[in-house]
């Protein structure tokens, strides 16, 4: 759009945006008892203030819709249209029809050897980083729930690390991490063993995921935190009565009390790790992009830039994230399934 | 009534919902973005910035020439920004070029992607055979002609060349065993890459514990190619680096280096490399002339005085750039003045005293500053001198639009997957054959 009309539909729809606002006053400040107006616009009147109650709502949830539209459906469906062409990323509006091929191209299985390398290395990295994490958040909570001293301090100091940018996190465990002069390895050399945490497939994901865990287990903590606040206390004074320890308290209260927010932060989680980028591309500082020289830690989304970016093709990077989305929900569907046979018992 | 009015009704609703659609473009949009003046208005009244987009270390900052250029014009503000690795820089710049926006108003160019700025990029840059000042033959013929379309427009100003030389630590040597004389230690591998390797494995034998004779197999690669006449592609510029004699040796010679264990596997621009520097780790690095600016800035005061430079086995270049004007700019007029400025042989020599990037105009290699140049860090060295000859000797080889992806793809997964994992080198070339097949194909 050019300068002049974009600030005349800016002008536009300030105006538009006035109309709206005194139509929905309108009401309130003239009522509709009043007798000074004629039969005939009384008609259209009360027409018009029919309409402004029906379509009122609608006007306003619109702009959601319409913002959802614009940056959320378009784009996905864009990107899944875009997945069945050749498009350079220089020239992408000279697009060639391939049909299938770019999914086909994935799970052939010679060509696709980096896709199905990528997806590995993102599972195995997910469950590195989730399982943890998400065990510790639980243990941490568990504690944070407890009458401790300084409370209040705990809880913000568990939150800082998500308060940290992903590249300066990154960073600093790059150098911890460092095989010849990092602090990591510096104490393994203690007990005599030097992993190669830049080089070697298993050290450099374990390293990835500690980054991961560090950063998101405070978060998490504080949802389950949440969630255990508003567990009844009558359940815990009925099983300390019982003679039920702090841990069997812990198990079989809580827990059980917490599935359905467990369940969340299992999906979300999910969810941040099939999209793991940052890390392992930060990480991997000059050889970021193909997640290590031999790939050893290239995830499904660096898989997808590297395809998009630096070799511009498009077509091929958008088949990965349909293919990302289609993984995601398999994931969705399976965990859902799982919390409904969990359910089930309990509500039986 | 009520029938009809239901299909009325969502009419009106469809309009309403219309309207206020018009009001969330704007809302949920971007930014406000309002175009100034456009292209070319600028009088001399004008007050307006430039930007400056470039990779690694191009000196400009360094050699004070932006301070004096707004000095000089009161009306122009320069901005900068600099990415350390040039393979990211180069990504980020073909995606806003795809785009048509994010780009400054001039963005420096690797001469291993310069092909692809000339060929199919050509049509995003503007001609700069107009700008005063601006004669091609001002450069060394193949340094120009390299930023030439077919069409015979010069898309690309040269900044610097990378004539080929070979820095040492005269510390390390003499631990070693060997010659710490210039021409002694030139005279080690004269003629021949492989017979560089030779001399590492000399060293190796009595080296000092924890060093190495050199810091990358990947670096050495790039050195051994830089000798070839012909490397990724031929004179068409169509790709044949798999049957490529040139890659073939560059390729053994790093194999071999790995090999024989006198390489200490780094990849160089990445922090472990720069921090190797400082702890003294290995004891040559392959010295085109802009390798210099990061061995005084990465080795420190402590490696002050022990660096020297010695004379490459063959002559060669690798490396330097061009300043190009993205046509997608504001103020491509004033832009082109700054780029032909900065380029010119007086601020080059400027460039090169202060961090070593050699020029790549007749006059700039002229220059006496640049003749007799000594930089500070490296001694008595006569560095000027040293890579100002190499430079007359240098035979380009042709290059082709994708030399740089397939530069990449051995060096960062090829070569350094063997220096790290130990891979079978016959397997590694399997590997680089099969990414440069996806990547380009």
């Amino acid at each position: 759009m050019a300068p002049s009309t974009r600030a005349a539909a800016e002008d536009d729809s300030a105006a538009h945006q006035a109309a709206a606002h005194q139509a929905a006053a309108r009401p309130a400040a003239k009522p509709l008892t009043d007798t000074s107006a004629t039969p005939g616009p009384r008609g259209l009147r009360s027409r018009l203030h029919r309409f402004d109650v029906r379509a009122s709502p609608y006007v306003f949830v619109a702009p959601f819709f319409l913002c959802f539209a614009a940056f959320g459906l378009f784009p996905l469906v864009w990107t899944g249209w875009l997945s069945l062409h050749r498009v350079d990323l220089l020239d992408p509006d000279a697009m060639s029809w391939l049909g299938l091929d770019n999914y086909a191209r994935l799970l052939d299985a010679d060509r696709g050897e980096q896709f199905r390398n990528a997806l590995g290395n993102t599972v195995t990295i997910g469950v590195l980083s989730t399982v943890p994490q998400l065990l510790m958040a639980l243990g941490l909570a568990h504690l944070l729930n407890y009458r401790l001293r300084g409370r209040g301090f705990l809880r913000v100091a568990v939150l800082a690390p998500y308060a940290t940018s992903i590249a300066a996190a990154t960073l600093v465990f790059v150098q911890l991490f460092n095989p010849d002069y990092g602090l990591v390895n510096w104490f393994l050399s203690l007990v005599g063993v030097r992993p190669d945490w830049y080089a070697d497939t298993w050290p450099a994901q374990i390293a990835i995921s500690t980054v991961v865990t560090w950063r998101w287990t405070g978060y998490n903590a504080l949802i389950y935190l949440a969630a255990m606040q508003s567990v009844p206390k009558d359940l815990y004074e009925a099983a300390s009565l019982d003679g039920a320890s702090r841990w069997q308290q812990f198990t079989r209260v809580t827990v059980p009390s917490i599935r359905p927010t467990i369940l969340f932060t299992a999906v979300v989680s999910t969810i941040g790790a099939t999209q793991l980028f940052g890390e392992p591309l930060l990480f991997g500082g000059g050889v970021g992009v193909s997640g290590g020289s031999a790939h050893q830690y290239q995830t499904l989304a660096l898989y997808m830039y590297e395809l998009g970016w630096p070799s511009r093709q498009l077509g091929r990077a958008a088949a990965v994230a349909w293919s990302m989305l289609l993984i995601l929900l398999l994931i969705g569907a399976v965990q859902y399934l799982i919390a409904r046979r969990n359910r089930a018992p309990q509500e039986g | 009534m009520r029938t009809t009015s239901r299909p009325r009704r969502a009419a009106v609703l469809a309009t309403a919902v219309l309207a206020s659609s018009a009001l969330l473009l704007t809302a949920c949009g971007s930014g406000s973005t309002h175009a100034s003046d456009g292209s070319g208005s600028g009088g001399s009244g004008d007050r307006i910035t430039l930007t400056v987009g470039d990779f690694g270390t191009f000196g400009y900052k360094e050699a004070g020439l932006y301070d004096e250029y707004t000095a000089a014009h009161p009306n122009i503000t320069i901005k900068y920004e600099t990415t350390q690795d040039g393979q990211k820089y180069w990504d980020a710049l073909t995606t806003h070029l795809g785009a048509g926006s994010g780009l400054a108003d001039i963005q420096a160019v690797e001469v291993g992607y310069i092909a692809q700025a000339t060929g199919t990029l050509a049509g995003k840059f503007t001609d700069l055979r107009t700008v005063d000042g601006v004669n091609p033959a001002n450069w060394l013929p193949w340094k120009s002609k390299q930023a030439t379309t077919a069409n015979g427009a010069l898309i690309g100003l040269g900044t610097d060349i990378g004539p080929m030389a070979v820095c040492y630590r005269k510390d390390l040597f003499e631990q070693a065993g060997l010659p710490t004389d210039r021409a002694e230690v030139a005279k080690l591998w004269q003629g021949d890459w492989s017979k560089f390797v030779e001399a590492g494995r000399q060293y190796q034998a009595k080296a000092q514990a924890g060093t190495f004779f050199t810091d990358s197999a990947s670096g050495l690669f790039n050195a051994a190619l830089s000798a070839e006449p012909q490397q990724y592609s031929n004179d068409a510029g169509k790709l044949v680096f798999k049957d490529s004699p040139g890659v073939k040796k560059a390729w053994d010679v790093a194999v071999s280096a790995s090999q024989a264990k006198i390489s200490a596997g780094l990849r160089q621009f990445q922090d472990p490399w720069n921090a190797a520097f400082a702890n003294g780790k290995f004891a040559t690095v392959v010295c085109p002339s802009w390798m210099t600016g990061l061995i005084s800035k990465y080795s420190g005061d402590a490696g002050k005085g022990k660096w020297d430079i010695a004379a490459a086995p063959v002559a060669s270049n690798w490396g330097g750039a061009f300043l190009t004007v993205p046509k997608a700019g504001k103020h491509q007029k004033e832009a082109a003045a700054l780029a032909a400025w900065l380029t010119a042989p007086e601020q080059q020599a400027k460039v090169f005293t202060k961090v070593g990037n050699l020029p790549s105009t007749v006059g700039g290699l002229q220059q006496p500053a640049v003749q007799g140049a000594k930089l500070d860090y490296f001694g008595d060295t006569p560095t000027g001198q040293i890579f100002a000859s190499t430079a007359q000797a240098i035979k380009p080889a042709p290059i082709g639009e994708q030399d740089g992806t397939v530069k990449t793809v051995i060096t960062d997964n090829g070569v350094l997957d063997i220096e790290e994992h130990g891979t079978d080198p016959a397997k590694a070339w399997q590997n680089v054959l099969k990414l440069v097949a996806d990547k380009v194909g």
